[in-house]
């Protein structure tokens, strides 16, 4: 049956060909509907209880959506003519930033004193280049001494100063057409970022003693859609060069060359052009499937082609050889082709949707590797011409020694390949949780070493949020509640992990302060409600606009929101303080408890939650794996024997992980289910074969060894280097996500190899009793049809 | 010969028709003439009920008594009295508005037994958390803009209304412009759009269910204000409308605050 398509294909071979094309075209033609989502909330399934939290919050109080600009001057003086005039100016033209509804400075904070026995409400200076020594002073002493500046807007040291704006993007904007349409994200974020980097460029020209850094939540967006235009420019150049180059030294042949190269662009094209008929969404990680579905279409076409041009070596004309190499071919790719896909599907039981987008994606450039590989692959080889040359033998001469030093060895490689297995993966708890959100960037990215520099100078970037509810509208004055606050304020000062406390009761014991002629007795809490209430009503209406109190209380005056800072820590400590914060809540003010929410808080509990639904996934990928294996195999007992070589190695990279960097995540939830499908390849090729010598051949179990080793040990070898050379291309990626996903899928598949080459061949010598109990002596699908050779 | 000059500029304006009267003088001339249309009421008082809603749905109540004397001369005085929430309950606030220099105002905080001055020269915030600024509440004053005429057009319930866009002449304003649309018939306010700093729209004022009083001046029944760019608004409903009730100089003085 196999070889009447394989006939077919050759043919109606121009058919094929143009049939591919066009298929490939429609697909392609998809590609229009894709558009890049830089927002990370995309990380977060709708239903993520912690992402409902913090858009209720913001819906309660405003967005947190900002930039902070920093202006660092190059003597470290804030104080000074020169940087305040700076500060003043910018702070006026961050008005301008498009979306912006708030900015927050220096010289527009609203200082409250106490003058002739009334409360006066002021920018903290106007009209900077006027300023004498002793009001410089004056200024100094103001800000450092105010708690809602220090640490905030201004450095202890006073020698770097933030502007923080603030935006609210709309969902819906006019059409202009008295109507409304959705508003597309990316495009306000790469509003803002223009405008803010031509303010940051103003600012340098303008006073060049100042240096800007930018960052806050807008900039991260931003990154995300700039690292991957960095991944595009850099990776999948050097990725399709590297494929390429291993291409040519395998095959030796331009045609081949050429042709792997077009079914690789088909594929990639195909699969991006499916996403857009489907609605997926781009983004980070969906940007990293290009360089594996060109990786894993490589392997596809290799085998298809060594076994066609070994074939025309031995004098085969080049339809003949085709049909030859189809024929040992179908099976293999065909399953290696479903337990790729099956891997990369079970990404859908991840609860970050864009690990859902890129398995998705991925399969569907396996597939489509598939499908061109064995219609379009055959009709455009032999349609190419084509120089024959000598075999180079040298290779599988060194596999046959290989394999007899392997059967030498046995017993050693037994014991010392499964201890150091057990080794490895017992060190795999040595993992830590980690996902610090702005290391999602590598020092490449402008966002990472900015966000760096604030937070060893000015401020930290991770805060914890935390509505305090009260029962009755206009609670937050109540003495009661303003004096737990206040201690959940101190406390939290206190705490190691905190920058800053952004809390109201540092207004209320300001005001009433000023509304005791600012005598120092005063600055503490109101005494009754109905005094901290009337206060606020004194203070709110003489604030401007944009620096009202509604970012800090809600409408009713029943909840405010107190904003904590913290340095840069790990997700474990974030967890730790979350966990001491709810503790305290419980003990001291169990009647005001609130929950944490931030993007902070989110992607600290983001790894564990997907590690969790990975965990299903990757279950329902090893069962139908495994059901596909004892299918192809035809003996459950060597498919429960794959188990060994599919699982380990992904076991084993976990515990090197441990080793090399010990941080795991969001990214690397994925890997083992994904790799899954792909190690899985190498035990197909390799078991086929065995059993092909054991059963067919009737040899035994070393004499089948060797001969699994001489017919697929090179191109195992072979594919599982292209692997992972495409893998580690991933590596290099400024987006850790990606990066940490393509180092330790390459680690996974040459653990992989090296299992199936010391580990499998002494397991199946030892185990061979056990395994033939059955004694069924039948074909394997698998071996029958699978006769690949370099 | 003044008078020979001026009968010629009359003339010419006559003559030219309204051609000859440029945008801004026109939005001037219709600005003038709405002042004028409710000039003479002397007082008035009124109940404000005011309601906020954020974006999560949730409402917030507030109660204000407002009293007005008309100005004669400089802008007019007003008293607002706080009856919501519980906790300002009982204070008052009296405003003194001028053209172009910045009103004063004092508080009464019950509280504290104090009259105190709101002593800041920006007033762009919001009023009581709503999402009305001073200036959208505030006595709105001809000298306060210079104005520009756009154009005509219907505006619901078979009117039709002057659009005219104004922009603040005071210092220290929220606002970059307001588009108003003026009813050509009776010079009802019945919109204002408000564009903030980088003249993005940021709100919103739809006024409706005007009523006539003292057989001359309207007022609406509710104000609502959108934010274009929060989704948070703000109702004022207003009701108890009276006219002509006898209030004088004495009951806008810093003493009569605290009663």
């Amino acid at each position: 049956m196999v070889k009447k398509y394989a006939e077919s294909v050759i043919q109606f071979r121009w058919a094929l060909l143009i049939l591919s094309v066009l298929f490939m075209l429609l697909a392609g033609v998809g590609a229009k509907n894709l558009f890049f989502n830089n927002d990370y909330r995309i990380f977060f399934s709708a239903d993520d209880p912690r992402l409902q939290a913090f858009e209720e919050l913001q819906n309660t109080y405003t967005k947190n959506d900002n930039v902070i600009l920093v202006l660092a001057p190059k003597d470290g003086v804030v104080f000074k003519t020169e940087t305040l005039t700076a500060i003043e100016d910018v702070t006026e033209k961050a008005w301008q930033t498009p979306y912006s509804i708030r900015v927050d400075s220096l010289s527009n904070y609203q200082h409250s004193e106490s003058v002739e026995d009334d409360m006066s409400v002021a920018n903290l200076f106007e009209e900077a280049s006027e300023l004498d020594a002793d009001e410089l002073t004056r200024i100094k002493a103001i800000a450092l001494n105010e708690p809602l500046l220090l640490h905030r807007l201004i450095s202890e040291k006073a020698h770097v100063s933030a502007i923080n704006i603030t935006m609210e993007f709309p969902k819906q904007i006019p059409d202009g057409k008295g109507g409304t349409i959705a508003a597309d994200p990316t495009k306000q974020v790469s509003e803002v970022v223009t405008s803010v980097r031509e303010l940051k460029s103003y600012i340098e020209k303008t006073y060049p003693e100042l240096s800007v850094h930018l960052s806050g939540i807008v900039m991260m967006n931003n990154a995300f859609g700039e690292a991957t235009i960095y991944d595009m420019s850099h990776l999948l150049p050097m990725a399709l060069l590297l494929i390429l180059i291993t291409v040519f030294l395998l095959l030796r042949s331009v045609s081949g060359t050429l042709t792997t190269l077009l079914v690789i662009l088909f594929s990639v094209i195909t699969a991006f052009g499916l996403a857009g008929w489907l609605g997926i969404e781009l983004s980070s990680p969906v940007m990293s499937a290009p360089v594996i579905i060109m990786t894993l279409a490589v392997a596809d076409c290799v085998h298809i082609l060594s076994t066609w041009l070994s074939e025309i070596r031995q004098g085969s004309d080049k339809k003949t050889a085709m049909v030859e190499s189809l024929r040992v071919n179908f099976m293999p790719v065909f399953l290696t082709s479903v337990t790729t896909a099956i891997g990369f599907l079970s990404l859908n039981t991840s609860d970050a949707p864009p690990f859902r987008d890129l398995g998705n994606v991925a399969a569907m450039g396996v597939i489509a590797a598939f499908i061109f590989s064995i219609f379009f692959l055959p009709a455009i080889a032999t349609l190419l011409p084509i120089r024959e040359k000598k075999k180079d033998t040298h290779t599988l001469k060194i596999m046959s020694s290989f394999a007899e030093w392997v059967i030498a060895k046995q017993k050693s490689l037994l014991v010392g390949m499964s201890l150091i297995a057990v080794v490895l993966i017992s060190l795999i708890p040595i993992n830590e949780l980690n996902d610090v959100f702005v290391e999602y960037f590598d020092e490449r990215i402008e966002f990472r070493r900015d966000t760096d520099f604030i937070s060893q100078n000015l401020t930290g970037i991770y805060n914890i949020e935390y509505s305090i509810n009260t029962e009755n509208t206009g609670d937050i004055s109540d003495p009661d509640v303003l004096v737990n606050i206040k201690k959940f304020t101190d406390w939290l000062n206190t705490q190691p992990e905190v920058v800053h406390v952004n809390t109201v009761t540092d207004t209320f014991t300001r005001l009433n302060k000023n509304m005791h002629g600012d005598d120092k007795s005063y600055y503490k809490l109101p005494e009754s409600r109905e005094m901290a209430a009337q206060y606020l009503l004194l203070y709110e209406m003489s604030l401007p606009f944009g620096l009202d109190l509604n970012n800090q209380i809600d409408i009713d005056k029943k909840s405010t929101r107190i904003t904590v800072t913290l340095k840069t820590i790990s997700t474990k400590q974030v967890l730790e303080m979350e966990t001491r914060v709810d503790q305290w809540m419980e003990q001291n003010m169990p009647h005001l408890k609130a929950v944490g929410a931030s993007p902070t808080i989110m992607f600290a509990h983001i790894g564990m939650k997907n590690i969790i639904s990975m965990i299903s996934g990757t279950t329902i990928a090893l069962v139908l794996i495994s059901l596909i294996l004892v299918f192809a195999l035809k003996s459950w007992r060597y498919g429960l024997l794959s188990l060994i070589p599919n699982l380990v190695p992904a076991g084993m990279a976990f515990g090197i992980w441990a080793l090399i960097s010990g941080e795991i995540g969001l990214a690397l939830s994925v890997v083992t289910a994904m790799t899954l499908g792909i190690v899985v390849d190498d035990t197909i090729h390799f078991l086929s074969k065995y059993l092909r010598a054991r059963r067919e051949k009737g040899l035994g179990a070393e004499d089948a060894v060797r001969y699994a080793f001489s017919t697929v040990g090179v191109a195992l070898w072979v594919t599982s280097v292209a692997l992972v050379a495409g893998f580690l291309v991933l590596a290099t990626s400024s987006f850790k996500l990606n990066s940490g996903m393509g180092l330790l899928t390459a680690i996974v598949i040459a653990i992989a190899l090296i299992v199936d080459f010391l580990l499998l061949p002494p397991l199946l010598i030892k185990l061979d009793a056990w395994l033939n109990k059955d004694k069924k002596v039948t074909e394997p699908v698998a071996a029958v049809i699978s006769e690949n050779q370099i | 010969m003044k008078i020979k000059l001026l009968l010629a500029t009359l003339l010419t304006v006559s003559s030219l028709g309204v051609f000859a009267e440029t945008p801004a003088e026109k939005g001037l001339r219709i600005a003038k003439a709405a002042d004028l249309s409710d000039q003479g009421f002397s007082d008035f008082t009124a109940n404000m009920v005011m309601t906020l809603k954020n974006r999560a749905g949730k409402t917030s109540r507030r109660i204000i008594r407002i009293k007005t004397l008309e100005g004669k001369g400089d802008g007019d005085k007003s008293l607002s009295l706080f009856d919501e929430p519980a906790d300002v309950k009982g204070t008052a606030m009296l405003t003194f508005s001028h053209g172009l220099k910045p009103d004063d105002q004092w508080l009464y905080l019950p509280a504290l037994k104090r009259v105190k001055r709101i002593n800041s020269k920006n007033k762009s915030g919001p009023f009581m958390g709503s999402e009305f600024a001073f200036e959208d509440l505030g006595s709105q004053e001809v000298e306060k803009f210079t104005y520009n005429y756009l154009k005509e057009e219907p505006c619901g319930n078979g009117m039709k209304c002057h659009v005219i866009e104004r922009i603040p002449a005071y210092k220290y304003s929220g606002y970059t412009k307001q588009v108003t649309w003026i009813d050509t018939q009776a010079y009802r306010p019945v919109k204002v759009m408000y564009y903030d700093r980088k003249n993005s729209l940021l709100k919103t004022l739809n006024a409706t269910g005007f009523k006539q009083y003292a057989g001359k001046h309207w007022r609406p029944a509710l104000m609502a204000m959108q934010n274009h760019q929060t989704g948070k608004s703000t109702t004022l409903e207003w009701t108890n409308y009276k006219f002509k009730t006898g209030l004088s100089k004495r009951d806008f003085n810093k003493k009569s605050l605290a009663r």
